[in-house]
């Protein structure tokens, strides 16, 4: 028997690791340690009813175990072999609980393909991986085929850069190949830095192997003897089962010299970001690698002919990588019947904001906003009404109620002004203002922008302070216009993706809010109640008993009136915090 | 960015030359070095700067500007206990902002900045990966999750 139980950083985070101690223990106590095993693996991606632990070989699931659950676990189901219903899940519609997790709606529709292992092995053991025909891809690409003949199984397949790009691997990997030089090299791009998505560490926490695996047979196919992994340093967990994994392939032999005794050599290094999301473009993030600051230059030359140090250079992200081995096993007309025309096999999303099931999931390219949203997200959060779903993080932009049954893919995503980016997808509700939520990425661009180039430093500045002065009532008709054209020209003129994507998010919300931007300027209102500068809160009258709670919990003091007496609120003082709002049990203030 | 002035120590100061050693005194690996660094003093001084650049033979502006460039760089000493609010977007549609704001009137300072007596200082951070406890609050390797205004003097009063 064995006990899975998830190590990923949310579960981590709600004392997983606390958890495994205390199964362990009571294993011991009933002298049970050599016939359960206890596992510590990658992401489930039910991070919303974490910390999860499986059982196996019965498969259930059981979600949100404290540590103190651990005796019951161990006492009813291992011995006993009853399970505990009260920590398996619910279903949320029909009431019932659910053991297995494949009946799960958040798991039916998930395809996984990238996340395979994820949850299902150890991480921190090459021979998990290895059960889970892990390095037979590199075994088979290296002893029998050509770098050529696996390049085309990588172009036939389709698959498509998962970092943001699309651009076809395959093909990059062919122009590698084609560069002639002494030395070429391998990158893996870590640096995930979209504020909401968090695919790449949990694959690099979850089954590091299949992005080294992968990695070496890039090495083959393009002639490179070496990786680099760039990494946030923000990932320590990640970073600690890279370091791990890298030292278990040296070890069997399958990084290093002499692979599979071909005379193929191939060795991966890390190498740390240190926080900045222009580092995400990749030559930005050669830049940084080589010990610059890393700002971007113009493409061509690409990576391909000239990257890291100036020699040939393949960079693609974390989930490209891992979708390689099984390209390789299962066949790229395999890999090709998943998706749609121009995007195939599928993509992982982090899934979040105002969803009910917060997570990781990974869908078939094609599968639509609703189906990600209500089917395996179990729809928004407190009955709350869906307003719009944001993809592809700062350099995306926010869909509607009308997108919904768009099939998600990379060409379906540009044209309905977002973008798939890296894989982000924020859940907003009615009480979402969108003006508010185009500033915060505005902010975000703001901050992270290099300064390189002028269109992108200074004009996302000039937009952000716009935004502002509409959310605080004080913007014209002059002023939307002038977004629309400060967007079009940083559009155009930035150097590099970040400059050429971050008005996604302020166009999208004005084709698709139009009403909000003109009610924020128009009658100084903020329909969604968000922005401070534009709301008051007033004791709605027939409401209000008199309980005190408003003027208890306010931290002005601008709350008066007696007991079982209608309260009101001093509006020269108050600070519009929303504290009394939050407290009123009887509906008695409001927002107006 | 302002910073603070100190004076080195001799052993200091050969310690950043050791990390520099152990990394060659390879320009191309100045990121590299400066996390070492980083991590012996838990900030980025000038003084400390001006010692990596002359091991390194670059100039001092090409440290700063990297030291500057980088947000995981910091020119400020951190807290005793260093507070990170998660501002990615599932915390910041979560309600991260208000957290923000209890945090910064309870502790009377601004993100990027450290209380007077040097216990908390005060950080915003992209995304830690725990969406699902949106919103998410870090003192030291301590996460918080669901945090709410409320709970902001709860969390404080653990480390008073």
């Amino acid at each position: 028997m064995q006990l899975l139980i998830c190590g990923g950083t949310g579960c981590r985070a709600s004392e997983s690791n606390v958890l495994k101690d205390n199964l362990e223990k009571e294993l011991k106590k009933r002298n049970l340690q050599d016939d359960v095993q206890v596992v510590e693996t990658g992401c489930f991606g039910f991070c919303e009813k974490g910390p999860i632990v499986k059982v196996l070989p019965d498969n259930t699931f059981y979600t949100e175990v404290t540590p103190e659950d651990a005796e019951r676990i161990v006492g009813e189901h291992l011995v006993k072999g009853r399970q505990v219903t009260d920590l398996l899940y619910t279903d949320p519609e029909k009431k019932e609980k659910i053991a297995d997790s494949k009946h799960m709606d958040f798991y039916k529709k998930q395809i996984r393909i990238a996340l395979r292992n994820c949850g299902f092995i150890d991480p921190e053991n090459i021979d998990d991986y290895i059960a889970r025909d892990g390095y037979q891809a590199l075994g088979k690409v290296i002893t029998e085929m050509t770098p050529e003949e696996a390049i085309n199984e990588i172009k036939e397949s389709g698959l498509r850069g998962r970092g943001g790009g699309g651009f076809p691997a395959g093909l990059k990997w062919e122009l590698t190949r084609k560069s002639q030089a002494d030395q070429k090299y391998v990158v893996c791009n870590a640096d995930e830095g979209d504020p909401g998505a968090f695919m790449d560490r949990s694959i690099l926490e979850g089954d590091a192997h299949s992005v080294l695996e992968a990695m070496a047979i890039c090495g083959y196919c393009t002639d490179a003897s070496k990786g680099l992994i760039y990494i946030r340093a923000e990932y320590p967990l990640a970073i600690n089962r890279l370091k791990k994994s890298i030292e278990q392939a040296r070890e069997y032999g399958l990084l290093g010299d002499n692979i599979f005794g071909t005379g193929f050599n191939f060795d991966v290094e890390l190498r740390y970001g240190a926080g900045a999301f222009v580092c995400g473009e990749e030559t930005a993030l050669i830049h940084s690698m080589e010990g610059e600051r890393g700002e971007p230059t113009v493409k061509p030359p690409y990576p391909s002919v000239s990257g890291y140090k100036g020699k040939p250079t393949t960079v693609n992200n974390v989930e490209t990588y891992a979708n390689v081995p099984v390209i390789i096993n299962k066949g790229a007309k395999w890999f090709a019947s998943i998706g749609t025309d121009n995007s195939k096999g599928t993509k992982v999303f982090a899934l979040a904001g105002k969803v009910n099931n917060v997570g990781l999931i990974e869908v078939p390219m094609g599968t639509t906003l609703r189906e990600v949203i209500f089917d395996i997200g179990g729809g928004v959060k407190d009955g709350k009404k869906f307003k719009s779903v944001q993809t592809g993080g700062p350099s995306g932009g926010c869909l509607t109620e009308k997108h919904l049954d768009t099939p998600i893919d990379y060409d379906n995503l540009i044209a309905s002004g977002s973008m798939m980016g890296s894989g982000g997808m924020i859940v907003m509700d009615e009480d979402d203002c969108m003006v508010s939520v185009a500033k915060y990425y505005l902010d975000f661009t703001v901050e992270e922008s290099c300064g390189k180039c002028s269109p992108c430093r200074i004009g996302n500045k000039r937009l952000y302070e716009i935004l502002d002065k509409i959310t605080k009532g004080e913007g014209t008709h002059e002023d939307l216009d002038k977004l629309r054209n400060l967007s079009n020209v940083i559009m155009d003129a930035s150097l590099c993706g970040l400059g050429q994507t971050s008005p996604n998010p302020v166009m999208s919300t004005m084709d698709n809010f139009w009403d909000e931007y003109i009610a924020h300027v128009e009658k100084q209102e903020c329909p969604a109640g968000q922005c401070k500068d534009l709301l008051r809160y007033e004791v709605v009258p027939e409401n209000c008993v008199g309980c005190t709670a408003c003027a208890r919990n306010c931290p002005v003091n601008c709350i008066s009136g007696e007991r079982k007496q209608v309260h009101e609120i001093d509006q020269s003082v108050c600070i519009k915090c929303g504290a009394c709002y939050e407290k009123c049990k009887f509906n008695a203030i409001r927002i107006v | 960015m302002s910073s603070v002035k100190v004076k080195l120590k001799e052993k200091d100061i050969a310690r950043i030359r050791e990390i520099c050693k152990e990394h060659h005194n390879n320009e191309g690996e100045l990121i590299n070095v400066l996390q070492k660094t980083q991590l012996h003093f838990g900030y980025l001084p000038a003084e400390v700067q001006e010692v990596v650049a002359e091991e390194l033979q670059v100039s001092l502006a090409k440290v700063y500007g990297v030291v500057t460039f980088y947000s995981f760089f910091t020119m400020i000493p951190k807290g005793e206990h260093p507070i990170s609010i998660c501002t990615g977007t599932a915390c910041y549609v979560r309600g991260a902002e208000k957290v923000v704001d209890e945090f910064k009137k309870k502790l009377n300072i601004n993100l990027g900045e450290t209380t007077p007596d040097g216990k908390f200082s005060l950080t915003g951070l992209r995304c830690v990966g725990a969406c699902g406890l949106a919103p998410v609050v870090l003192v030291g390797e301590k996460t918080y999750g669901r945090v709410s205004p409320d709970g902001v003097e709860d969390i404080l009063k653990e480390y008073q």
